[in-house]
């Protein structure tokens, strides 16, 4: 089963309300995406640390029923 | 407790540990391929661990690195990132500079 750009962000939001979510699907398929996304939560956090802050707000569908989400995470 | 100590094993044992779909010869994925041409690319030693090949492995590093993809890289054991962060490291210069760093190119 995939997720609309609307749930990813939805989502997102839920754990990272500031967030600025710009998120492509690159194959149109509901399954390929990438996802640009700044907050203030993610200032003084390493790379690591802020993608993992992503997945976490994905709430376990990273790499199951999303399959393909490239990340990039920038502070505010 | 046992896959790990295995997984301790293997990124103590290998400078450059590559978790991944496939081999380098031939990635299964295309995130994992992207990260073994990266590699490739800096003329880096690495091993590739094919997390296919055992169930029991492909949800264990997700535990271990508490991470939820892969592939995953591991430099001098420490957890490096997954394919976003392999590559955007590698465009800014950050990747070489630590394998330099590290004495691996």
């Amino acid at each position: 089963m995939a997720l609309s750009i609307k749930e990813i962000t939805d989502l997102i939001k839920s754990s990272i309300p500031d967030a600025a979510i710009e998120i492509k699907d690159l194959k149109g398929d509901n399954n390929h995406y990438s996802a640009k996304i700044s907050s203030k939560l993610f200032n003084g956090l390493t790379r690591i640390e802020q993608h993992k802050l992503v997945y976490k707000s994905l709430k376990g569908k990273m790499g199951n029923e999303l399959h393909a989400l490239s990340i990039t995470t920038e502070g505010k | 407790m046992e896959i790990k100590n295995e997984i301790n094993q293997l990124i103590k044992n290998n400078d450059v540990c590559l978790f991944m779909k496939g081999t380098p010869e031939a990635p299964q994925c295309g995130f994992s391929m992207a990260v073994s041409n990266v590699l490739k690319h800096l003329n880096v030693n690495f091993r590739g661990v094919n997390i296919l090949e055992n169930e029991e492995m492909r949800n264990g590093i997700k535990d271990f690195s508490d991470w939820p993809t892969i592939p995953q890289l591991y430099i001098k054991g420490e957890f490096i990132g997954g394919c976003d962060i392999v590559k955007e490291m590698f465009e800014k210069g950050d990747l070489k500079e630590l394998l330099t760093k590290h004495s691996l190119i």
